[in-house]
């Protein structure tokens, strides 16, 4: 056992911190997230830092050359992401199109379209958004109503999508809709790519429990998109959404936010009947369970690093990520926010505290999104232990005849 | 980057866990927890023969000269089997003492006697119903001469030999005695897990060696548990991983209202629970072994991580296998009570998850996580 790179790795992750320390300045502690991409300033300086990256190869560094790439290896990966992390960069922008959108198109565009469509994806010159949750299809995203009617080399949408992040600044989505309610429910579904500017695209901020607003409802109405932005066969939609969101789950990691680290530094200064609250022996038995979770973490992730570094593929183990890290970023923030006892009420200009409040009001959403707590736990249950399927409502039937309970 | 254990480690899990298969290690320790035997002779005799206990011993007083990580895989497999021998005891504990703080004589003298089984080793702190430290330790050493007694001492039974934690004016000191010496009279004390037995030790006048000086006792005595913490965390998550097996197993064959029990949420949230625990405790497990086996400065607290987590891990996955298990989990004829009782013997041998936790955030403090 060892933590060290190899000698090409070493080379390599010299080659990204060397490349950062001259265009970029490391991250300070409790250096406050800020992901307000309504902010024109803020979306400005996300697309500068990315054009930047992708001038010097950096963007998407695992593509190959022709998209925008250097062909680099997993590994690879891994460690220029590591080297960015300590750095303070605008972050929160392209994930969802460079990591769940670029995929797909990668995999079922033409040649054509991926020229013409991941290089700028790549350079955040165009940004791209997923369009498959709608109003009675949330875990159960295949219960999706949305229509595609064909007409000639078009298709015809109706219908109306939501939790869709960053449509509102996006330039393209990736869409899966119901062209026939007359096949069983995963087999009546296609696939598309959509340009955002089509004309019955309508956007609709929602604004969530944080007062911020970093998804939307669509609502389309008779927007038309030529079958070749069709990805995959007409039927495959399942299919191709299947690969999204495998995607999706490597790109939902960790809840960002605040950590152990952050409530040990607090603890130790804070004041708690007059005395600090790290001699509290509640607030230490908590702090000791963080650590261990979080600790558990970084090496679970360090285990399927080692994977990758061997080249071989890695086991099941990263699953357990989001549903941790959501589930310790809520009780970091409410012992945060305890810790003020009465005045934990208001908001204030403390960095730390701005941090506990909102990994408080934050977390719900991050035990939901990509996931649920509940859903990744079934996914554990079944794909990892092997245990059987629950009984379904929805098999072998035609769509239109599955019980809905609001139509 | 490789925080993995080696191929060459991986066979040796591999055999350790056939070897154990084939002996019926699960089997025996029912046998041992009915008949309160306190240990199986033929099954630590083929260990014995297997060179299980001088895994770690220098090639120069007999033992096969591996490191650490050799001994994890190990440890995991008997922690799997609930194997009912003296091995944490006698390997985790009395022999990494001796290793490490032993003078050259002692080692000369009893590490070819641990490797060959003549010597089987434990460790004796606990005095009252409390954890001890080194404010309450009153069993008292003069000049080498031992006096007090000791509870709760797991394997004193079968032990030649004791690490005995004592006060004599100066402070804490640790001793080495000899248990076949006049003066030493070890009574068997009930307890929770009578696949391994624990016992009373009284000293009365016994000549003893010190470990290291006078007055570090308590600083050696931490060490070896710090150390010995991650070989009792590996043996914890191969016990977490055999009862989510068994859970597992159990909620795919067992049907309920027409289908199995595994197919409703209520049991498969249960288990992925279990999963959960026992993937986080497993991956602070492979930092801490590393640490061990580089004596990394980051030890105690890697070995504190590994141990809250597994005895987190084992709790659950042993509490909740039984609950999976229905009515017959709370029968004696089904294994889960073994694993139960083992995950609350081995999460109290070496002090309680509470006094962990306060450790592991103690060392926190002392390095400035932050």
């Amino acid at each position: 056992m060892d933590f060290n790179d190899t000698k090409e790795e070493a080379k390599f992750r010299k080659k990204c911190r060397d490349w950062l320390e001259k265009n970029a300045t490391y991250k300070e502690d409790s250096t406050p997230q800020n992901d307000d991409f309504a902010n024109k300033d803020k979306m400005k300086a996300a697309k500068a830092w990315q054009k930047k990256k992708y001038d010097a190869g950096w963007a998407m560094l695992h593509w190959p050359k022709e998209y925008g790439g250097i062909g680099a290896s997993s590994m690879e990966r891994i460690i220029w992401a590591n080297e960015e992390a300590k750095f303070d960069v605008p972050k929160g922008i392209f994930e969802i199109g460079l990591g769940m959108c670029g995929p797909v198109m990668m995999e079922y565009a033409s040649e054509e379209q991926k020229e013409r469509y991941l290089p700028p994806m790549a350079e955040g010159k165009e940004i791209w958004c997923q369009l498959f949750s709608e109003p009675s299809a949330g875990s159960d995203v295949a219960g999706l109503r949305s229509k595609a009617v064909q007409k000639g080399d078009k298709w015809i949408i109706n219908g109306q999508k939501v939790w869709t992040s960053g449509a509102h600044f996006s330039d393209y989505g990736i869409l899966v809709v119901r062209h026939d309610p007359d096949l069983e429910k995963h087999k009546g579904m296609t696939f598309f790519f959509v340009d955002m500017k089509s004309p019955g695209i309508e956007v609709k901020p929602i604004k969530q429990i944080t007062g911020g607003s970093s998804f939307n409802e669509v609502y389309f109405t008779d927007v038309e998109i030529p079958d070749s932005q069709r990805l995959g066969e007409i039927g495959d939609g399942w299919k191709v959404a299947i690969t999204t969101l495998m995607n999706e789950r490597l790109a939902v990691g960790d809840a960002g936010g605040a950590d152990v680290e952050d409530a040990f530094r607090w603890a130790k200064t804070q004041d708690n009947l007059g005395e600090p609250l790290l001699n509290n022996k509640a607030a230490r038995e908590s702090i000791a369970d963080w650590y261990c979770e979080k600790s558990g973490l970084k090496n679970t992730k360090l285990r399927t690093m080692s994977a990758l570094s061997r080249g071989d593929t890695p086991g099941p183990e990263a699953s357990i990520t989001k549903i941790v890290s959501a589930g310790k970023l809520q009780n970091i923030g409410n012992f945060g926010i305890d810790s003020l006892d009465m005045a934990g009420m208001l908001r204030t200009d403390n960095n730390d505290v701005k941090g506990f409040q909102n990994a408080w009001l934050g977390a719900p959403g991050m035990r939901i999104a990509g996931g649920t707590d509940e859903i990744l736990r079934n996914i554990i249950a079944e794909r990892v232990l092997g245990l059987p399927q629950d009984p379904r409502a929805d098999k072998g039937v035609a769509f239109k005849d599955i019980p809905s309970g609001n139509s | 980057m490789n925080l993995d254990f080696s191929d060459d480690q991986k066979f040796l899990q591999e055999e350790a866990r056939k070897f154990l298969k084939k002996e019926n290690a699960l089997l025996r320790n029912r046998t041992v927890l009915e008949n309160q035997s306190h240990f199986d002779q033929e099954l630590w005799t083929k260990i014995v023969e297997l060179g299980w206990t001088g895994i770690r011993i220098p090639e120069e007083f007999d033992g096969l000269g591996l490191g650490h990580l050799e001994l994890c895989v190990i440890a995991e497999e008997l922690g799997r089997f609930l194997a009912p021998v003296p091995f944490s005891s006698s390997v985790y504990l009395f022999t990494e003492a001796i290793i490490k703080y032993g003078s050259e004589e002692m080692k000369k003298d009893l590490l070819p006697k641990l490797v060959s089984g003549d010597v089987i080793g434990t460790m004796a702190v606990t005095e009252d119903l409390f954890a001890p430290s080194k404010d309450n330790i009153k069993l008292s050493c003069e000049s080498g001469k031992i006096n007090g007694k000791k509870i709760a001492v797991p394997d004193a039974s079968i032990a030649t030999h004791a690490l005995v934690v004592a006060k004599s004016d100066k402070g804490i000191c640790l001793q080495v005695a000899d248990l076949s010496h006049e003066g030493v009279l070890i009574e068997h004390q009930e307890n929770i897990d009578e696949s391994r037995g624990h016992f009373s030790i009284t000293f009365e006048g016994v000549d003893t060696h010190a470990i290291g000086d006078e007055i570090s006792g308590w600083d050696i005595y931490e060490s070896i548990i710090n150390q010995a913490a991650v070989l009792f965390a590996y043996e914890q998550i191969g016990g977490s991983q055999a009862s989510l097996d068994m859970a597992v197993n159990y909620a795919k064959e067992r049907y309920a209202f027409g289908r199995p029990i595994g197919s409703y949420q209520a049991i498969k949230h249960k288990l992925a629970d279990m999963y959960i625990a026992l993937t986080l405790a497993k991956s602070n497990c492979y930092y801490a072994a590393w640490a061990l086996s580089t004596d990394s400065a980051d030890l105690p607290s890697a070995s504190a991580t590994a141990r809250v987590s597994a005895i987190k891990a084992y709790q659950l996955c042993s509490q909740e296998n039984i609950q999976t298990h229905g009515g017959n989990g709370f029968t004696w004829e089904y294994d889960c009570h073994m694993f139960y009782r083992r995950s609350k013997l081995l999460s109290l041998n070496l002090g309680s998850l509470s006094n962990w936790r306060e450790k592991l955030v103690t060392s926190l403090e002392q390095s400035n996580i932050n």
